[in-house]
């Protein structure tokens, strides 16, 4: 028997009060019918006895208190997942807007997931390239990694997002099954486009699954988009086999829905306004990525975030490097400089790199190269505070030839263009090449033979 | 008692309305699916409950059940070489019923029932046991004995004993009749609640150390058996890299690895790395002493406040059958965070940045169980903690550093700026200390010699002398300074490339004998010292640099192969050779 409950108590925000409900279950999706015909979906975040608090998805707007009917659909949220859902546009709660329809479901999947068994993850050892030389070789790409790009407003996250996706997806034998799953969070309409555009032109569309929630489309929403995606996402990977890069931008802009929600239900703030159980809950999703025993798929990861102020002590960027497997910086020091991408190399790091790199994989000098060109960049930077303070021309020699590094390292090896795609061999000899400028001395990160082997004398 | 249901659902927090007659810190079943929970709040309106599993879909009205005792874990055979979920679920055998993914209210036994085990009584009809003695042994891994002890609170006269031979997890294997007369059945294994430290006979001083063959810990920030350590450190710092240098290298008979609220792939490198690797001093694999709890970030929120709890239980539980157990904790900022989410779903005021103000002492508690006793069965074993702190921001003021740092005696700080330039690992040797050096250096004294001591003094006044200078470095650059403190940079450096930085992947480096460290000392000083003759015959520095003998001690770490410690002669003869040759 299916019961409207008529009217609401209490409307505060996206949320409301329903009085008097029975046999209602946590988190389960209940459909509020407006007088003038409208519907809405909304999810139960609390009960208290007979007394039910409701988030809204598409907001609270025109609601009052007696002019809804309240239907409970008896189940939690779940997303219609088919194999025909590739190439499809959907909004920030997975439904179609591209004007083909519904997905006829093959399965559905609870949007929160269940945790992966530990036990049964495959340690992720295959590495992606990307034909970026500075995350290639200083914080390799591992499938089944999720690695975050810290950015900031009016920085080029997106042409890099685009850039990898353009370039990773030829690697490997397993490039046709290869996928995409783009999660807007509050972006502009512009930055959806040029997404858009951009998978067009690469000819990739047709395997994309794009969810986009606007920055004008309602908050609510946007606290399912990833959660969507991710099913999605696993869907494809565990079920089908498939290799998917889930791309999410801007998850500052999520943490803020989830921020605008906790106050209007009332919780006692944590860090900035930002609810306590902030961390469970990025790490339900970031989580998410990975391998499995018993699949050959791959979820592979790469949130977005704009760091407010550039400040990568805000929570949102901290939390999200503590559940990471690493980050990729941008600088917007390096970017004024005209240097495309913009990493900054040193705080950047990725944590699956050692097992993925390194004979068998990459090369043999991989790992001595990194660890050596980390070193002698830090070496650099101390270089310029001292130069900063008693002139360029007061510096001993060798940190001159530091400096000189620096520069070549900045302009030739971190900078590259949008479209100059290199391979892994280019990037690590381009390493070397930069070491000459150093005497072999300076270099005390690298094996003595891997030094003798690949370490070139200054032609100069 | 049956008539207890659900009220109200809030997250992981569930109500009850009315009295009950549940008891706090009891464990109890809830809905119909049976999920753990735990009650954390009884009032009269209210009974609150703290629900390990995620509680979609739970309903007003669904019962919960209690089970009359305290949060348990099962402790017995087969806990090492296994793998735990934070309320003590055995993550393999959930796989073979659940899949990949883990589903709520699984009923699984934490220990494997129908495995036999090859048991060894040792007491007789008539005995008079006590709490913690051991009735029987079997071997539970191939380098580890498992011993069966009488539960801590209970003692009397043994009625019956089963002969030695194959028995299952929940045999009885002995009778105990206490001095009310009552018979106690005892098994292989018994219960204990994990919020409740496991009595000790008497605790004892902290005077061995804890050997991790990490050079900058054993030799300048020593930790003890029985010790706490604190590791805190920004992301990307290397927490979780030291924390499994320390589980596969230190001397430690088991190893508990909490990993509470980290990564899941994490968990899956250290499974695999752990059963791959060779455990040199038993040859066998490491996972035969070890036992990993995994409650990764994902998992629900309570169970990663538990799992904190489980692993120190399960860690004194082997501490009580005479061993050393190490018990790594990695992050105990994600256990305090869950203390947090959970003290604002019951909406309690809180303190500092958020937290609830019983953080210090939940803290407290927990870093006081580890220590070195004198354990019930008459033996000596030891818990000793090493907790990873994940300060928010980088920012060690903040509240879970702060108080860590008030409860454990050693506190090895890890610095953004060392692990961006790549130095592990990146303890700083400014900021770090260890409040054991007194208990320790007699130990040291005996087996190292008197000279151990003194070259690691030396050592870090060299250190510290360097960063004074660096001070001025920054400003006016080196080549201003005089020659003696120059030679104080050059030898620093070495100190801190070719002695504190360890490569975790090089075969001879990964771990290092006390002994070959103590010689590494000893030759970079003897560099020093010689050089010094050299710059107070107001001979320029350049010429010893010239000799190449610094960057030739700062691979010492790699040419010198631990086996071969009688190499170190050769170096400090090359280098009275070519130190001679400028003097003259």
């Amino acid at each position: 028997m299916i019961i409207n409950y008529v009217g609401v108590k209490e409307i505060n925000g996206s949320l409301v009060v329903i009085d008097g409900v029975k046999g209602v279950s946590f988190e389960e999706i209940v459909e509020l019918q407006l007088d003038n015909g409208t519907k809405r979906q909304g999810r139960v975040v609390q009960i208290d006895g007979e007394r039910i608090v409701v988030q809204v998805f598409e907001g609270a707007r025109a609601l009052s208190l007696n002019n809804t009917k309240t239907t409970l659909t008896g189940k939690p949220m779940e997303m219609p997942l088919a194999p025909e859902i590739m190439g499809r546009v959907l909004n920030g709660a997975g439904k179609p807007i591209d004007g083909m329809g519904d997905i006829f479901p093959v399965t559905k999947r609870n949007i929160n997931g269940t945790p992966i068994n530990p036990v049964s993850r495959i340690y992720p050892r295959n590495y992606i390239n990307t034909g970026i030389s500075s995350i290639d070789t200083l914080m390799t790409l591992i499938r089944g990694q999720k690695l975050p790009i810290f950015s900031g407003s009016g920085m080029k996250h997106n042409e890099l997002a685009v850039q990898i996706v353009r370039q990773a997806k030829i690697s490997g034998a397993d490039s046709s099954n290869f996928g995409i799953v783009f999660a807007a969070m509050g972006v502009q309409n512009d930055v959806a486009q040029y997404f858009k555009k951009s998978f067009e032109e690469s000819g990739v569309m047709d395997r994309v699954v794009m969810l986009l929630n606007l920055s004008n489309d309602p908050i609510i929403e946007r606290m399912l988009t990833p959660k969507c995606a991710l099913t999605v996402a696993e869907y494809l990977a565990f079920e089908l086999d498939m290799h998917i890069l889930v791309i999410m931008t801007d998850m500052t802009s999520y943490a803020e829905a989830l921020r605008e929600f906790s106050s209007s239900k009332g919780e006692i703030p944590g860090r900035k306004g930002y609810p306590g159980y902030l961390y469970s809950d990025l790490a339900s999703m970031y989580e998410r990525a990975g391998m499995i025993k018993g699949s050959s798929g791959s979820v592979t990861q790469i949130p977005i975030l704009t760091m407010p102020n550039d400040d990568i002590t805000h929570p949102v960027p901290d939390l999200t490097g503590y559940i990471t497997e690493g980050q990729i910086v941008l600088d917007r020091m390096l970017q004024s400089q005209g240097i495309y991408p913009p990493v900054n190399v040193l705080p950047s790091l990725s944590r699956l790199m050692k097992d993925g790199i390194g004979e068998g994989y990459t090369r043999e000098d991989h790992q001595g190269l990194a660890n050596q060109l980390f070193a002698s960049y830090a070496r650099v930077i101390d270089a310029r505070s001292l130069a900063s303070v008693i002139g360029e021309e007061e510096l001993s020699p060798i940190d001159k030839k530091y400096i000189e590094f620096g520069r070549k390292f900045e302009n030739t090896f971190v900078n590259q263009g949008n479209c100059e795609n290199r391979t892994i061999e280019q990037s690590l000899d381009l390493g070397w090449k930069l070491l000459s400028t150093l005497p072999k001395s300076e270099l005390d990160r690298v094996d003595d033979k891997l030094l003798d082997k690949y370490y070139v004398e200054n032609e100069e | 008692m049956n008539n207890n249901c659900i009220y109200g659902i809030n997250g992981p927090v569930v109500t009850i309305k009315g009295a009950t007659d549940f008891s706090m810190m009891e464990m109890v079943y809830v809905g119909d699916e049976k999920l753990v929970g735990e009650i954390i709040g009884i009032n009269s309106d209210f009974t609150t409950v703290q629900v390990y599993e995620d509680t979609t879909g739970l309903k007003p009205g669904d019962p919960i059940v209690g089970t009359g005792a305290p949060m348990n874990v099962l402790l017995g055979p087969g806990i090492l070489n296994n793998i735990f979920d934070g309320i003590e679920r055995p993550l393999s055998e959930i796989e073979k019923t659940d899949g990949a993914f883990i589903s709520r209210g699984s009923q699984v036994s934490a220990l494997d029932t129908e495995k036999l085990w090859d048991v060894t009584l040792t007491v007789k009809v008539g005995d008079t046991l006590n709490g913690g003695e051991i009735y029987a042994t079997l071997p539970e891994t191939d380098i580890i004995t498992h011993k069966c002890m009488v539960p801590p609170l209970l003692s009397g006269k043994v009625t019956y004993v089963a002969k030695s031979g194959s028995y299952k997890l929940f045999d009885t294997i002995v009778k105990l009749e206490d001095e009310n007369g009552t018979v106690h059945e005892l098994s292989l294994c018994q219960k204990w609640p994990i919020r409740t430290p496991r009595p000790v006979k008497e605790r004892l001083t902290a005077s061995i150390p804890l050997i991790t063959g990490q050079r900058v810990i054993d030799t300048l920030f020593p930790i003890s058996k029985g010790g706490t350590a604190a590791i805190p450190g920004g992301f990307g710092t290397g927490k979780t890299m030291t924390q499994h240098q320390l589980a596969k290298w230190c001397d430690a008979d088991i190893i508990v690895y909490v990993g509470c609220g980290e990564r899941g792939n994490e968990m899956s490198q250290v499974l695999q790395e752990f059963s791959e690797l060779i455990d040199p001093k038993h040859d066998c694999p490491m996972t035969y002493r070890t036992t990993l709890i995994a409650n990764t970030s994902n998992m629900p929120v309570a169970a990663r406040e538990a799992s904190i709890y489980t692993g120190i239980t399960l860690a004194e539980y082997y501490r009580d059958m005479g061993y050393n157990v190490a018990i790594m904790a990695d992050s105990t900022s994600r256990w305090a965070e869950a203390l947090r989410e959970i003290s604002g779903r019951l909406e309690e005021m809180p303190a500092e940045e958020g937290f609830p103000a019983y953080l210090p002492s939940r803290l407290s508690e927990f870093y006081e169980r580890g220590c070195r006793a004198k354990v019930l069965c008459g033996k000596e074993g030891s818990v000793t903690i090493i907790g990873a702190v994940s300060p928010q921001g980088s920012d060690f003021s903040e509240p879970v550093t702060q108080n860590t740092k008030r409860f454990t005696r050693c506190f090895w700080a890890l610095d953004k700026s060392l692990a961006y330039a790549r130095h592990y690992p990146a303890i700083n040797w400014m900021d770090s200390y260890s409040e054991y050096f007194s208990d320790l250096d007699p130990w040291f004294e005996e087996n190292l010699g008197e000279e151990f001591l003194e070259y690691r003094k030396q050592i870090s006044a060299l250190l510290a002398e360097e960063s004074r200078l660096m001070e001025i470095v920054k400003l006016i650059g080196a080549d201003v300074l005089p020659d003696d403190q120059k030679l104080v940079i050059e030898t620093a450096k070495v100190i801190r490339v070719g002695f504190l930085q360890q490569n975790a992947f090089h075969k001879d480096d990964t771990f290092v004998p006390l002994e070959k460290q103590k010689l590494m000392m000893k030759t970079i000083l003897h560099l020093h010292k010689k050089a010094k003759h050299i710059t107070n015959a107001a001979i320029p520095i350049s010429r010893v640099l010239e000799t190449g003998l610094f960057e030739k001690l700062t691979k010492i770490k790699y040419d010198i192969p631990n086996n071969r410690l009688d190499m170190f002669d050769e170096y400090i003869k090359e280098i009275d050779e070519k130190i001679s040759q400028i003097t003259f």
